[in-house]
């Protein structure tokens, strides 16, 4: 029995009608159209179908449809406007090699962006525990650390309201 | 840090450019092969042998299930379709589907296509095979075990060597088989007209695809046409394994008429496909009394697995690494890589080097151990000199760059200083243990041997119709930065601006078989063939022109010249061929002579903390000094080091393969655990530029290097921590445990909960884990 849902993703009303319990990665990814979302264990370990859900982090391979109705989804395709300026984060990524062969990268981006929304002054120690649940292959972190604290000093100082905000944890 | 800049004057190559290939993959538009959107493609499925060995008696299809719609495939239909049953690779061994008998778990036995994935599986519920059980054989180190292939190097008289010696010292040392686990996972997607074949799929080498459709097919070269698709991490995982899968798809695709996707999971991407090979080395070593090498008596045995996919090669690799930098005399090495029902194992990142310097570097310091010697000054005095000799023989020119790499990574890392204040944490620490551990190592550039001379490389460069270049070649872009580097070579090259350069998609239809991306041979072996090209491409558009070669190109010029060259009809491309640069010579009976047109050098010092109450290591820093040639992208480069780096940390400490009759029992990113940020450590890297003569501004090959060192130098600083000389990997808590009480060591926890306390829960740092 499929049901219908609706959900506010990068923005825009989109609906689907799904069974209950697909997961959202497949409902971004074959409903939506939103594939650079990707799948790398479909067990919530890899992080590697990280996106944003009302605000928070979630492993797309882990939520059910039923539980993203009504909630409002970012995805790395939301990150910056179509052949706009990229994000901070984006840019940072570009810059200093915080992206190998790529397939991390959109639950990186997506981690991290949220971290520095949340904390736009991270210390290293911060990212790595942030940056825990993604799993990279390819570069050791290093460059993706690198890119995140770029990225935190590339961005406008923060709002008094966004920096009240604070740390994470 | 400043912004590189992507014209700074006087070219790019040994700038940090900024990536071509980056763009999409930033913003999620990057297709891999599970975006692509193929209409009426059916989901194909592999039925897989759930025994390790055994007599297939029968194939039933459960007649109370409707298959309709639904197509099945096993060994017996293949004659009717005109296909052949052998994987090409090296021998012909290895069947697409198993015929009478299955020789390892998880083999194909038959595969499935249906609309829809749900349907597929629901199929394979229904599809019943029997089998009769055939004995097998798991222990590779058993007398039973078949050798799918054997080497000899003998380097002087051996036991004229260990008469001269004052002492012998003998070391056995064992390692396990390692996953990729590039987070991609194996895919393709296949098409089949009836008369020409095209797969499209996540791959490192589309030749190797193509020979293998062109073999399973009886087709010709221009009837089968495999192109790459964005590929997420490969590591030697994607370099022979997509041949059966591509074979598989296609298959379903001529039975069906239809596109087939094959997408693996994680599940059957762990326990279904090709690892690193687990084996044991042993070593006897003779020496002075001061410490000088005078006889290396090595034997290395790797585990092949039920097929001989790669298994000559990565061995061929292991044995004429196994020595490594050092200078000895007398010198005998026998290697042999044996059949047991286990899936085959394969290539990844290093090619048999990781384990047979784990071996040594682990025994050299067990050596200067028992020797009394500093493990840094014995490595000092025994470390090769320019123009000194390998195992095979092979005069090396630049050798003594090891001594440099040594040097730097000890400077950087401030090995002096922590050894100091570790062993002042040491005297005061009750639970904790700090060390400090080095290994040195090198890498040769390319195929083994002759290697490069048979696979005879071909690429190329061609001009669009705007005047801009294309360079033509089939290795791929798995991440490490294939697009960025070719295109920094010919542009430097030519002198023209990085924009004016780009890479073509490696689709066999358009570019010339430029070998596999694998051997650390892109950059350094194919990127001078790209080289050689754009060179012919730059004089033949001057002469053309009536330019004076001389004069160094601006961009108007080159576009006239190119526009003109195109408007008199000539030949857009320009294809040049591996020339031997180094005139490399090798001896293939005797294995001896010049192994590789290059080495590069490395020395790695890992610092350690061990918890003696869990037993759990931490990777406190690691600094790593190699020696490269020329780095063409610095920070590419880099991230090739940090990341080897971090899988050799993974693979010493964490990366467990349990086997369970023969099949991996924790096939799953749960149960089999990488590193993720929190245990890696902050990594130092210093990279050594000494330009070979014959690699593109003077580049030697980097991809594998920094995977060779990692386990034996984190061992080392084990060693040094707590005094445990551990002889296997990976060094997971349990087996250090095991180790310390099989000593005669006490528990510590004992004395901890006899004082009163608790033991602690085992630390959850690992991984913070979201919902």
């Amino acid at each position: 029995m499929n049901v219908k849902i609706s959900m506010q993703a990068n923005g825009a009303k989109r609906h689907a009608t799904v069974p209950p319990m697909k997961r959202l990665l497949d409902v971004l990814r074959d409903d939506l159209g939103l594939t650079g979302t990707k799948e790398g264990c479909g067990e919530g370990e890899c992080g590697a179908c990280s996106v944003l859900m009302d605000g928070e982090v979630v492993n797309s391979c882990l939520v059910a449809a039923c539980q993203a109705d009504g909630a409002e989804i970012t995805t790395v395709e939301g990150l910056a406007p179509d052949d706009g300026p990229l994000s901070a984060i984006q840019e940072a990524f570009w810059e200093y090699g915080g992206a190998q062969c790529g397939i991390c990268t959109p639950g990186m981006l997506i981690a991290s962006a949220d971290l520095l929304s949340k904390d736009p002054r991270p210390t290293e120690a911060t990212v790595r525990e942030t940056l825990s649940g993604n799993l990279c292959r390819c570069t050791g972190y290093v460059k993706i650390i690198e890119s995140v604290l770029a990225a935190s000093r590339m961005q406008k100082r923060p709002a008094k309201k966004a920096a009240k905000k604070g740390a994470r944890r | 840090m400043s912004r590189p800049k992507s014209r700074k004057l006087g070219g790019v190559v040994g700038t940090n450019v900024r990536r071509k290939e980056a763009l999409d993959k930033l913003t999620g538009k990057a297709a891999y092969v599970a975006d692509l959107e193929v209409p009426g493609a059916l989901w194909g499925l592999t039925v897989r042998s759930t025994q390790a060995h055994a007599k297939i008696t029968s194939i039933r299809r459960d007649p109370s299930f409707d298959w309709s719609g639904v197509t099945v495939i096993t060994a017996a239909d293949l004659p009717g379709m005109g296909c052949g049953n052998v994987v090409q690779l090296i021998v012909d061994d290895q069947p697409f589907l198993a015929e009478d008998v299955v020789t390892h778990p998880e083999e194909a036995v038959a595969l499935i296509a249906a609309a829809t994935r749900e349907h597929a599986e629901e199929a394979a519920r229904h599809l019943k095979i029997d089998y009769e059980p055939l004995p097998p054989l798991f222990d590779a180190e058993s007398e039973d075990a078949v050798s799918f292939k054997d080497y000899l190097i003998e380097k002087g008289d051996v036991a004229k060597g260990f008469a001269s010696a004052d002492v012998i010292i003998d070391g056995t040392y064992r390692f396990g088989a390692q996953e990729q686990a590039y987070i991609e996972n194996n895919g393709v997607i296949a098409w089949h007209d009836g008369s020409s074949v095209t797969v499209r799929g996540s791959m490192q080498c589309p030749y190797y695809v193509h020979k293998a459709l062109k073999r399973l097919f009886d087709l010709g070269s221009t009837q089968v046409r495999v192109a790459q698709t964005v590929t997420g991490g490969g590591f030697g995982g994607k370099e022979e394994f997509p041949s059966l899968i591509a074979g598989h798809a296609s298959l379903l695709a001529k039975a069906t008429g239809k596109p087939v996707k094959i997408l693996y999971d994680r599940a059957e991407d762990m326990v279904a496909t090709t690892k690193r090979h687990p084996g044991r080395v042993k070593h006897r070593t003779g020496l002075t009394r001061d410490g000088k090498i005078v006889a290396m008596d090595i034997d290395v045995l790797l585990d092949g697995g039920a097929y001989a996919t790669l298994s000559a090669v990565v061995l061929s690799r292991a044995v004429i690494h196994s020595a490594g930098p050092y200078r000895c005399d007398h010198i005998r090495i026998k290697g042999k890589v044996v059949r047991t029902n286990t899936p085959p194992n394969g290539a990844f990142r290093g090619f048999g080097v990781p384990q047979s310097c784990f071996a040594l570097e682990r025994h050299l310091d067990v050596v200067a151990s028992k020797l009394r010697m500093d493990p840094v000054a014995f490595r000092r005095k025994n470390l090769l000199r320019d123009g000194e000799t390998t195992a095979t023989g092979q005069v090396v020119a630049d050798a003594g760059e090891s001594h440099k790499a040594l040097d730097q990574a000890l400077k950087q890392s401030d090995y002096a200083g922590k050894k100091k204040a570790f062993a002042a944490f040491n005297s005061t620490s009750r639970y904790t243990r700090r060390g400090i551990g080095v290994a040195s190592f090198l890498h040769g550039t390319g195929f083994t041997g002759g290697g490069e001379l048979y696979l005879m490389s071909e690429a190329g460069v061609a001009l669009t119709p705007e005047g801009t270049v294309v360079v033509l070649a089939a290795s791929t872009e798995i991440g490490q930065g294939t697009r960025t580097v070719f295109s920094q070579i010919v542009a430097d090259t030519l002198g023209l601006p990085y924009a004016l350069v780009d890479v073509a998609d490696p689709d066999t239809a358009n570019v010339p078989d430029s070998g596999p991306t694998v051997a650390s041979r892109t950059v350094a072996v194919v990127g001078r063939i790209v080289a050689d090209a754009a060179k012919n491409m730059g004089d033949a558009l001057a002469a053309h022109a009536g330019f004076d070669r001389a004069t160094p190109w601006s961009e108007a010029r080159f576009r006239a010249a190119a526009k003109k060259w195109l408007a008199d009809g000539k030949d857009s491309r320009f294809i040049a061929k591996f020339a031997n640069p180094s005139k490399q010579v090798w001896d293939e009976k005797a294995y001896r002579g010049d192994a590789y047109g290059a080495y590069a050098w490395a020395c790695l010092v890992a610092e350690v903390e061990v918890d003696l109450l869990t037993f759990e290591v931490t990777t406190l820093a690691l600094t790593s000094a190699q020696e490269i040639g020329k780095a063409i992208h610095p920070r590419l480069a880099e991230g090739q080091i940090e990341g080897g780096t971090t899988q050799a940390m993974g693979w010493a400490l964490m990366e467990d393969v349990v086997m369970k009759n023969g099949r991996m029992a924790n096939g799953s990113l749960t149960n089999y655990v990488i590193p993720t940020s929190m245990e890696t450590p902050p990594i130092r890297v210093i990279t050594l530029e000494r330009p070979y003569a014959h690699g593109p501004f003077g580049a030697k090959g980097i991809g594998e290097l920094p995977m060779d060192g990692g386990a034996p130098a984190i061992l080392n600083a084990i060693a040094d921590a707590i005094g445990l000389s551990m002889e296997r990997i990976p060094a997971t808590p349990e087996r250090l445990a095991a180790e310390w009480l099989a000593s005669g060591r006490k528990p510590l926890i004992d004395e901890r909960r006899d004082a009163g306390f608790a033991p602690p829960p085992r630390a959850a740092k690992s991984k913070a884990r979201r919902a």
